[in-house]
């Protein structure tokens, strides 16, 4: 095995645009791989990552052109190949694993089919063997039941079982190199930590190469051995993840690192200002520079080289940048703030929202709803049942679980949109109508929502003063002059230049498109803001900015909010107490602190154990079965099918009642508290996250 | 008093939309054919009674189903008027009834589906049922039967176009709007609560400008073609005006004699058409929407 797995030299890829300049996306990049290495590429949206992973298959964008370098597998300069010829390595020798399987997979084929196709397409199998192999790689990808789920059709899968089935598909060829773009993004956290979990088994047992594309640190701390950082193009660092993480020496690496949230930290993550330069927008000398604390002179002009630092470690630790030195001498990385602190002083005990025994159901109701009782159907579960919560002012109460657990249901309700089935809501110690039409104007103004994707909640043929104007016009009576000056100032208080006031969304980042969302929100001087996964749809650098703006924005302003996320380490980061929903039911609430240590209810356990830290080599602890439940239970826990730590027909049968852990504190669960405390540890605890590695590979 | 002073402000940002979408037209070459036949016509329909030679109903007795000549470029017919006067005229009518039924298709037809799309529930599945019902009978005939029952002013003839082009149009209006009612920023919308014609208005229109503009186009492009083949058929456009569908059912008897006075005028109505669609397809993709699969009724 003489040549390297993969040798990408001097890559610089590019397309001509209509004016008929050349734009570089990839700008002289160069990579190695060893085989059976696994490598993770992060970086923001629109570094060029997923453009770099298409080409480990010779891939180009329509219009995209290699102007410069290689990229060789085996020695095998992949662009130099005839398409026939690629198609044999494709596929075959290198295999890509998408991000979105449901759209990768074809709708109309049954999964075992579209997996045989791969397998007579590229190994000639046939009859029994293929059958057979199918099987196989099914079972390999930890699906259960598959003897059944072969002649299963994509829409019949869960979002997880997908993902597995694209794994099966990816590994059908026996490749050399799985490219992974964004693998696990899209997926509950539970969900995910399968998956990563399986990738790295895969991993192991098959000595495949992986490289692992995504803007996720903690899934990427959990499955690769080296990291690459890719920054406007170019690899800025490279090196073991170990090291890359412990002592991160390109400021983008720091930035990047720094802007994520952890579960061990319960401060802010830092953000970094401005974002990656569009391709054609690079200037002379070093991308980085406008958002680089060290830059100086000479990075204006002179384009730095990826040089190694020549430091101790495994793998050889490259860098692309002219001060590395200054900035690993400038100390730890991943400096977070601790806004929080703050912010707490600004909770008063008094109640403004309250939903008592709220019931919500998107069943059929009117007529329909008759016709089916005539007919003799049984009734749907409710959607969202017997929830009470009160919201206190100026507090953020986060809401989490994992998708289809109602949390956004509730908020719509809060928002009038939804009109609950039964249960009372109250605002402000009045009682609140059920629909938004009827709720007086003064309501509308003091509840506000911001939705998850800005691309679909800002009106695109609007500019931004006519998004700004709206609430201004409806809730205030101001003349046009004093609602621009407003909405001047709204935008400054988002940290956004009044220049915005002309611009349409469509001319605007994602992350610039959230904050203009936040100021519409604002611009009603709310009580209460309904934030439904605000930081979601945005990449890890925007989200924290947005974090800290909307922390900073209710310290001035007192606003409560009600936070919806799937993000533990998020919620962690903003919220003042939370509560954790499981299929529209309330499993426990409580203050921030408590929730993150023991006694944890179950299914709170459970999601806190599988999110993916940056800290390389931890792994989840796989507590729950990843089985997605279309359906509540009709009695007993809610929880009862996935519980790790169900005591018997207890839990099927009664519904669980609610225990005191603390002041404020409740958890649902027939297992004794002090039973709980005793047999859980603390999963926010560093040192707990770093030996969880210990524990799963010990099984 | 809010839109007077941001008139022009809000002027320059559609300038500048259509300017882009002008733009996109212009690269694509049938687009660029389709408007310069456009042009040509709509020039001609406007400025023809400056420029023509003679008058329509000027008769030249000692020249009868003349050939093309100096005199009289596209010849005569058998009554001796001048051929090429009446073709540069016989358009006028036509377009005219043409752009203002389509107009009034495009404005009850938009508007109602709109409207539809933004209420939904049983009044939607009523009203669309309703509709369906209509579209089951074809539209020329309904044209038909209201014009032999009511006679063939232009009046009528406008109405008439309007009101069958206007119920395909709700079909296409409210698919397109379906597509943004349930999206977030009308949500937010009325959370915010904002009053349904303001919703209406602000939110979701500007969203279905360009829809309504493709089909405005398309559907006049189909008026025109139902205005001439009335008139051929004797209801449509009455003598003396002189019109292209006339002008065919009139000369061509004659056609194996003199082929000029069936010749003119079919060349100005198909190229006329042929401008339209080339222009509106282009207008379409430049917009961004796909028309091929919308056919005419």
């Amino acid at each position: 095995m003489s040549p390297k797995l993969l040798e990408v030299e001097g890559l610089t890829t590019g397309f001509r645009t209509q004016a008929g300049q050349v734009v570089q996306v990839l700008r002289n990049v160069s990579l190695e791989m060893q085989r059976g290495e696994t490598l993770g590429l992060v970086g923001e949206s629109g570094c060029g990552k997923t453009t770099f992973g298409m080409t480990m298959l010779g891939h180009l964008r329509p219009g995209g052109q290699v102007i410069a370098g290689s990229v060789r597998f085996e020695g095998v300069d992949l662009f130099s190949l005839a398409p026939d010829e690629l198609a044999k390595i494709r596929g075959q020798r290198v295999a890509v694993i998408p991000q979105s399987a449901s759209s990768a997979l074809t709708p109309t084929m049954r999964v075992g089919e579209q997996i045989a196709e791969v397998l007579t397409l590229h190994l000639g199998l046939a009859g029994l063997e293929l059958q057979e192999r199918v099987l196989e790689l099914l079972t390999q990808a930890r699906l259960p039941q598959v003897d059944e789920l072969v002649s299963r059709f994509p829409h019949e899968l869960s979002g997880g079982q997908l993902q597995r089935v694209a794994i099966a598909m990816g590994l059908a060829g026996k490749p050399e190199l799985l490219v992974l773009d964004e693998p696990t993004t899209g997926l509950d956290v539970t969900t995910q930590a399968h998956i990563l979990d399986l990738l790295r088994e895969i991993q192991k047992s098959t000595g495949t190469a992986m490289l692992y594309i995504s803007h996720d640190m903690g899934a990427i701390a959990r499955v690769c051995d080296r990291l690459a950082v890719m920054y406007a193009g170019e690899i800025v660092e490279d090196g073991a993840i170990d090291d890359v993480f412990a002592d991160p020496v390109h400021p983008y690496t720091r930035g990047l690192l720094g802007s994520v949230p952890r579960l061990s930290y319960a401060g802010l993550p830092q953000a970094m200002a401005g974002r990656p330069p569009a391709p054609g927008e690079d200037a002379v000398g070093c991308a980085f520079v406008p958002r680089c604390a060290f830059a100086d002179e000479t990075c204006k002009t002179i384009d730095p080289a990826l040089e190694p630092t020549n430091r101790a470690g495994t793998l050889p630790h490259l860098v692309q940048c002219h001060h590395w030195q200054r900035v690993l001498a400038s100390g730890a990385s991943g400096q977070m703030q601790d806004l929080k602190a703050g912010i707490d002083q600004g909770v008063q005990p008094e109640p403004l929202l309250d939903l008592a025994e709220v019931d919500i159901t998107y069943a059929k109701r009117g007529l329909a709803a008759l016709a089916a009782r005539w007919r003799g159907e049984p009734e749907p579960p409710t959607t969202v049942s017997g929830f009470t919560i009160t919201i206190h002012r100026g507090e953020t109460l986060a809401l989490v679980g994992e998708s289809g657990s109602g949390k956004s249901t509730i908020a719509r309700t809060i928002a009038g949109l939804l009109p609950p089935r039964e249960g009372r809501i109250s605002f402000g110690q009045q009682d609140l109508a059920a629909e938004v039409e009827s709720r007086p104007a003064e309501m509308h103004r003091k509840i506000q929502i911001i939705f998850q994707n800005p691309d679909a909640s800002l009106n695109p043929r609007h500019t931004v003063k006519q998004i700004l104007d709206a609430p201004l016009r409806l809730y205030f009576e101001m003349d046009q002059k004093g609602r621009l000056d407003r909405s001047a100032s709204l935008l400054e208080e988002v940290r956004l230049t009044p220049r915005y006031l002309d611009r349409h969304p469509g001319q605007i980042s994602g992350g610039e498109k959230q904050r203009v969302a936040v100021a519409r929100a604002f611009a009603a001087e709310p009580d209460l803001v309904l934030c439904d996964e605000v930081t979601s749809a945005l990449d890890v650098s925007v989200q924290a900015a947005v974090l800290e703006l909307l922390a900073g924005l209710q310290a001035d302003r007192g606003a409560a909010y009600l936070f919806i996320s799937h993000d533990l380490a998020v919620v962690r980061a903003i919220a003042d107490r939370v509560a954790v929903l499981y299929q529209g039911r309330i499993c426990e609430v409580g203050p921030v602190v408590d929730i993150y240590t023991p006694p944890y209810h179950p299914y709170t356990e459970t999601l806190l154990a599988a999110v993916p830290e940056p800290v390389p080599g931890a792994r989840a602890q796989l507590l729950a079965k990843d089985v997605q439940e279309a359906e509540p239970p009709a009695q007993g826990c809610c929880f009862q099918r996935r519980c790790p730590r169900r005591i018997g027909s207890i839990c099927d049968d009664e519904t669980p009642p609610s225990q005191v852990a603390a002041e404020g504190h409740f958890i649902r669960c027939h297992i004794p508290l002090a039973e709980l405390r005793e047999s859980q540890v603390n999963l926010i605890s560093p040192a707990e996250i770093a030996t969880h590695g210990i524990v799963a590979d010990a099984q | 008093m809010r839109s007077l002073s941001s008139v022009p402000k809000r002027l320059a940002q559609s300038l500048g939309w259509f300017a882009q979408v002008w733009r996109s037209l212009r690269r694509s070459r049938q687009g660029t054919i389709g408007l310069i036949i456009v042009i040509v016509h709509m020039f001609i329909a406007v400025a023809s009674p400056y420029i023509v030679p003679y008058a329509h109903h000027d008769i030249d007795g000692k020249n009868r189903l003349a050939a093309p000549s100096a005199e009289h470029p596209f010849g005569t017919d058998s009554f001796g008027r001048d051929l090429f006067t009446r073709v540069l005229l016989g358009g006028r009518a036509a377009i005219g009834v043409a752009l203002l039924a389509a107009a009034i298709a495009v404005l009850w037809g938009g508007l109602l589906g709109i409207l539809l799309a933004f209420i939904g529930g049983r009044v939607d599945e009523v009203v669309m049922r309703l509709i369906d019902a209509l579209l089951a009978i074809p539209g020329l005939l309904v044209v038909l039967l209201i014009v032999v029952a009511l006679g063939t002013g232009f009046s009528v003839l406008i109405l008439t176009l309007g009101y069958a082009y206007g119920v395909s149009t709700v079909r296409v209006a409210r698919g397109a709007a379906l597509g943004y009612v349930a999206s977030d920023f009308i949500t937010a919308a009325r959370a915010r609560g904002e009053r349904k014609t303001n919703i209406v208005l602000r939110e979701l229109i500007p969203n279905l400008l360009d829809v309504l503009l493709v089909e405005y186009v398309m559907r006049a492009s189909w008026a025109l073609t139902a205005i001439s083949s009335l008139s051929y058929l004797g209801f449509g456009i009455a003598p003396p005006t002189p019109d292209w569908g006339r002008m065919v059912f009139e000369n061509q008897v004659l056609l194996a004699i003199s082929p000029w006075g069936t010749l003119f005028p079919v060349i100005a109505l198909a190229s006329l058409i042929i401008g339209i669609n080339l222009a509106g397809d282009a207008l379409s993709k430049a917009i961004g929407l796909d028309r091929s699969q919308e056919a005419p009724t």
